[in-house]
């Protein structure tokens, strides 16, 4: 019985390190790679012509180094469970091979298809390789909960093995004997489509800035730690500076090409530990030098099992806002007519070239929902989807649900201000005029706030403000002291804090890490779930200085007792602050977002009297 | 697919139980419901949805009942059938189902009261109704439902007497605000003791005439003649209405939160201050803060205020602001010690020039936009009270010397905040070093720590650790 398989891509298209792939051609005797033009892929996300074009250059690079083996992509039209049992008669398939999804909707389809393949006597084999690490085995060390803190997380990754080494890329050699069928009128029935053949129009498509395929993907690793390390260096391991970060796309950037998987991750990871060393010397690097694969990597997990990932209804991870709906604020934002240029010009970087550097992200992420518009994140993913091409289901999601401090617990207090953020890190302005012609006269001082320019400079740019170029859309004073006070409400609903303070109503990181009171020889907090494991971060040490203890000790005490605010406790301790707005909680309330609530103490406060909070409510 | 489920049909059906049973099945918004009770409500519904293709009647019960409702109605009618079928849960004591009532959700409620005569009673009790809050939202403008109409209607009909504390939650379109003066209007024979209007987007009152609105509140001012809590943030309350409100509820007034009413003047809030001898709690803007405000609520027969809650908002760029005096804010002090001040400054730079020129008693203090570094240290320098600073951002100077400063100076500092700021490694450690364990919130930025030749960033975070004598680690934002 001769083997014959399928390596389907979907992700991962690549040929180095490529696992799913190379159990694919064991002793196998015909290999097809396909790759489906999936209706329902494409048409639900909706992708921008950007990410179209690299989506097919990767295809048309997968299908000419498949060439160069004998091989070619079967670029496939239609959607993967209805063509499936058809490819199985028709080329006798025995196995079926890919790379696991770890994303719900992946699941879902890849469950649907092996059930077809079962049926039609087909071995299914999947291997992960789009991510570092076995995310369910990151789920199961933390007691089956994704982790909520990247910190926690990076706790968790760091007690684990390293990530497997990259595997050899798919060869001649390795290939053997096993062959690829190809027919006559290839390219007619399975050839990788053009742009315009899909519909597009190229005549007015902006010049490539990212070129898709693993060929390029490779060619950029490379230069990592060629003559090009030291600014390799600078983009992987410095923290990003707030005065000089190079918001302009390099030609050492990743992230595109790890998102199609043109790259693999544990390459990527293993060069960058190759990089380190090769700078360093001597030394082995900290976990937190990997830090962009690792919020990759967090995404991911906190995606993994949590279909409403990109919800705010349902989602169990996601705090309730109540957003505005305002669809003509949001086209001004997705558009670039904000009338604050720092804003408009990342947003046209974005639609023309599909990246954007990660401040820039928190830039217009925080203007259009908690710092400015007030709009829901979830429009913003969208349109990030759209036009972002490093932007993954999980890992858009997981930024927006970041940006917006509707999860991850990030602080809410501070609004990147639409003016001062980019004068910061682009004091001239350069970028904004690249980006913004019309505005390329007006002097330094007045390109990020051109409405408050005296007309004589206004004239002097040719560019009046309200009629060349947008007037500001918000005042963003206002704005942003509406909308910190509404975080701030209902940030303490959640946490029934009832303080003054815009600190303490969010739970802070450290309430996640684990283990750590407990190596130092003292007291737990009480209330905290999930203390187990015996990891501890390798960042914290555990000695303590022991004459400082009792004292310090002491300090810990009250801050679990006066600040317990993470989501897994109960608010119960209001003594001290139980002041702010006078109604009575409703008892048995839920806290989000596990339950817990202790309606005694909660009735005990309403007939105490007075003093409640902003917003409990009957009708909730 | 999953929009369609969540919203279309479930909204129909909620619809389609008030039209039944208006006065027993009670529609309410599920949005506001957790979402582990939203789920029940689905899977309540769904039950239901079997029921009626199976052909059994729903008529007793409303659609959705808990299980356990007609596990139990079944129970009841066929009698001595079921083995542990003695306890009648039709004849619990009023007492008792009141208790259990309190800890169910609007909804369960509402399906419970469609199990018998008595529970239905037991629903309308008027210990079950003193609190509640109408959320009003319209499609276009917001994605959260609104507290059904009928529920409304059926509120104002027969539970307005019962109502104590209610809350408003508005969206940004002008129509929830007006249906929110509606409601206000028709609650004529209520006592309240609490209001809060609440703009949950947009405020939208102020876009409603003025006159329409005040009216609308005075009605409650001149029904309740004990409220203690009132919250109108954003809305166009003028001075004439104060003094409505001063007029009916002076001996009981605690909590008055007003910030941003462009309507209210000085004098307007002077007047309040000056006969509310209760008030413990107030929030308001800068402009209506004044030496006589002060020395009002420092007055003998005044009580001692608690908190008071100051925003400074620049409307334009360059505004002019007035200074209070020393001893007004040293009266306020003395009269008293432990009361907070919160202040939200949302200035432009060069607004700062009245601010932290003398003493000013100031417990939180957040800077919401650029504040500069000779302001942070001036603030050094004159808040000795300082409890929680956050500074949003500064220029692009280091805070080392102001940081160390207000950690010299501020003795009951616990909690500071840092976003767009850089402080030198250093600098930082040494701060965190002089205010140790006291420090409960530290939320810095990982950005804001400039590495220098004694810390980098590997280092910082056990450094400062091991002065606070916990675990810690530096704010971080996704780098993807």
């Amino acid at each position: 019985m001769p083997v014959n398989s399928i390596h389907w891509f979907r992700k991962g298209l690549r040929l180095h390190d490529n696992p799913a792939l190379l159990e694919a051609i064991k002793g196998s005797d015909t290999l097809r790679c396909v790759y489906f033009l999936d209706p329902w892929f494409a048409g639900a996300s909706n992708r921008g012509v950007n990410r179209w074009r690299f989506l097919l250059q990767c295809l048309e690079d997968l299908d000419s180094s498949l060439r160069k083996l004998n091989s070619r992509l079967f670029v496939i039209r239609g959607q993967p469970a209805n063509i499936f049992p058809r490819l199985f008669k028709e080329w006798k398939v025995s196995r079926l091979t890919f790379e696991c999804d770890s994303e719900p909707f992946g699941k879902e389809r890849d469950a649907a298809i092996k059930k077809l393949a079962s049926e039609a006597g087909v071995e299914v084999i999947g291997k992960i390789s789009h991510t570092l690490y076995d995310l369910d085995r990151i789920v199961e060390q933390n007691g089956g909960q994704p982790p909520l803190t990247y910190k926690r997380f990076q706790t968790l990754v760091s007690g684990m093995e390293p990530p497997e080494p990259p595997l050899e890329p798919l060869t001649r050699e390795l290939m053997g004997n096993c062959v690829t069928p190809v027919s006559e009128n290839h390219r007619e029935k399975y050839g990788v489509p053009l742009l315009d053949e899909l519909g597009f129009d190229t005549e007015t498509l902006p010049p490539t800035v990212w070129p898709g395929g693993e060929s390029e993907a490779l060619m950029r690793l490379e230069r990592h730690l060629g003559p090009e390390s030291s600014t390799a260096w600078q983009e992987n391991f410095e923290r990003p500076k707030m005065n000089s970060s190079p918001l302009l796309a390099s030609p050492l950037g990743l992230s595109p090409y790890l998102r199609f998987g043109c790259l693999s991750c544990r390459l990527f990871y293993y060069k960058l530990t190759e990089l380190y060393k090769k700078v360093k010397k001597n030394g082995s690097p900290s976990i937190s030098l990997y830090d962009k694969l690792l919020w990759r990597e967090f995404f991911y997990t906190a995606a993994s099992n949590n279909p409403r990932f990109d919800r705010m209804e349902g989602n169990p991870i996601c705090i309730r806002i109540p957003w505005d709906r305002n669809p003509e604020a949001l086209a001004k934002w997705a558009e670039a007519k904000t009338g604050f240029p720092w804003i408009d010009a990342i947003m046209t970087q974005l639609r023309q070239e599909g990246w954007i550097h990660h401040l820039a992200r928190h830039a217009v992420a925080c203007f259009l929902t908690r710092g400015d518009l007030w709009i829901s994140w979830e429009e913003g993913m969208k349109v990030f989807e759209e036009l972002l091409l490093d932007a993954d289901w999980s890992v858009n999601a997981g930024s927006w649900l970041c940006h917006s401090c509707s999860s991850f617990f990030q602080q809410f207090f501070h609004c990147y201000c639409p003016v001062g953020f980019g004068r910061r890190i682009d004091p001239n302005g350069d970028f904004i005029r690249r980006y913004l012609p019309v505005l390329q006269d007006f002097p330094a001082k007045f390109i990020y706030d051109p409405w408050n320019a005296p007309d004589d400079v206004q004239r002097a740019a040719k560019c009046v403000i309200g009629v060349d170029y947008p007037k500001p859309m918000v005042n963003h004073a206002e704005a942003s002291r509406l909308n910190i006070e509404r975080m701030r409400q209902i940030y303490q609903q959640l946490s029934r804090y009832r303080g003054l303070s815009l600190l303490a109503t969010v739970p802070s990181n450290h309430m996640e890490v684990v283990g750590v009171n407990e190596t130092q020889g003292a007291a737990a907090p009480p209330t905290r779930r999930r203390t187990r494991s015996g990891t501890s971060s390798h960042r914290v040490r555990r000695e303590h200085p022991g004459s400082n203890g009792a004292k310090h000790h002491s300090a810990r005490h009250r801050h679990t007792l006066s600040h317990r605010t993470s989501p897994y406790t109960t608010q119960s301790d209001l003594s001290d602050h139980a002041h702010e707005f006078a109604v009575p909680q409703q008892p048995g309330r839920l806290i989000w977002p596990v339950g817990g609530g202790t309606g005694k103490r909660e009735r005990e406060a309403e007939h105490n009297g007075c003093h409640g909070d902003d917003g409990p409510s009957s009708s909730s | 697919m999953c929009e369609s489920e969540e919203g279309a049909p479930s909204g129909g059906r909620t619809r389609n139980i008030g039209a039944r049973a208006p006065a027993e099945a009670t529609p309410i918004n599920s949005e506001s419901t957790p979402a582990s009770l939203r789920h029940r409500m689905k899977r309540g519904q769904k039950r239901d949805d079997k029921v009626e293709e199976g052909g059994g009647s729903v008529s007793g019960p409303g659609p959705g009942a808990p299980e356990v409702c007609k596990r139990l109605r079944r129970a009841d009618s066929e009698e001595q059938q079921q083995e542990d079928g003695e306890v009648d849960w039709g004849q619990l004591p009023e007492e008792i189902l009141l208790q259990i009532f309190q800890y169910l959700p609007l909804l369960d409620r509402a399906f419970a009261s469609q199990v018998c005569r008595g529970w239905n009673q037991a629903f309308h009790m008027p210990e079950l109704w003193r609190c509640f809050e109408f959320e009003l939202n319209q499609p276009a403008s917001s994605y959260l439902k609104a507290t059904h109409p009928d529920l409304i209607k059926q509120i104002i009909k027969r539970h307005s007497n019962h109502l104590q504390y209610v809350s408003f939650k508005v969206d940004s379109s002008t129509e929830s605000a007006e249906a929110a003066c509606d409601i206000l209007s028709q609650l004529v024979n209520c006592s309240l003791k609490t209001l809060g209007l609440i703009s949950t987007a947009r405020p939208s009152f102020m876009e409603l005439p003025k006159s329409h609105f005040i009216s609308a509140l005075t009605v409650v001012f001149v029904n309740s003649k004990s409220l203690s809590s009132l919250k109108i943030d954003d809305t166009p309350v003028d001075d004439p209405s104060l003094k409505v409100l001063v007029a009916n509820n002076s001996d009981t007034l605690k909590l008055l939160k007003m910030s941003s009413c462009p309507h209210v003047s000085p004098a307007g809030i002077l007047c309040v201050a000056d006969q509310c001898h209760g008030l413990r709690e107030l929030a308001l803007n800068y402009h209506l803060l004044s030496d006589d405000l002060l020395l009002a609520l420092s007055s003998e027969r005044h009580v001692h205020l608690e908190h008071l809650r100051i925003d400074v908002v620049s409307e334009n760029p360059g505004q002019q602001f007035h200074s209070i005096k020393k001893s007004s804010w040293d009266a306020m002090v003395r009269h008293s010690p432990k009361f907070n001040l919160v202040m939200y400054f949302f200035l432009y730079e060069d607004e700062f020039g009245p601010f932290f020129r003398d003493e000013v008693p100031v417990t939180h203090l957040y800077f919401g936009r650029s504040v500069s570094k000779e302001v942070l240290g001036r603030v050094g320098l004159t808040c000795p009270r300082l409890v929680e600073l956050v500074v949003c951002a500064n220029g692009l100077r280091p805070l080392d010397e102001e940081l160390i400063r207000i950690a010299e100076r501020c003795k009951q500092l616990s909690a500071i905040g840092l976003g767009e700021c850089e402080v030198s490694c250093s600098a930082f450690v040494e701060f965190v070093k002089m205010c140790g364990g006291r420090l409960s919130q530290l939320s810095i930025m990982e950005e804001v720590l400039v590495p220098d030749n004694k810390y980098g960033l590997d280092d910082i975070h056990w450094e400062v650790s091991k002065h606070l004598g916990r675990v810690w680690f530096p704010d971080m934002m996704p780098t993807w």
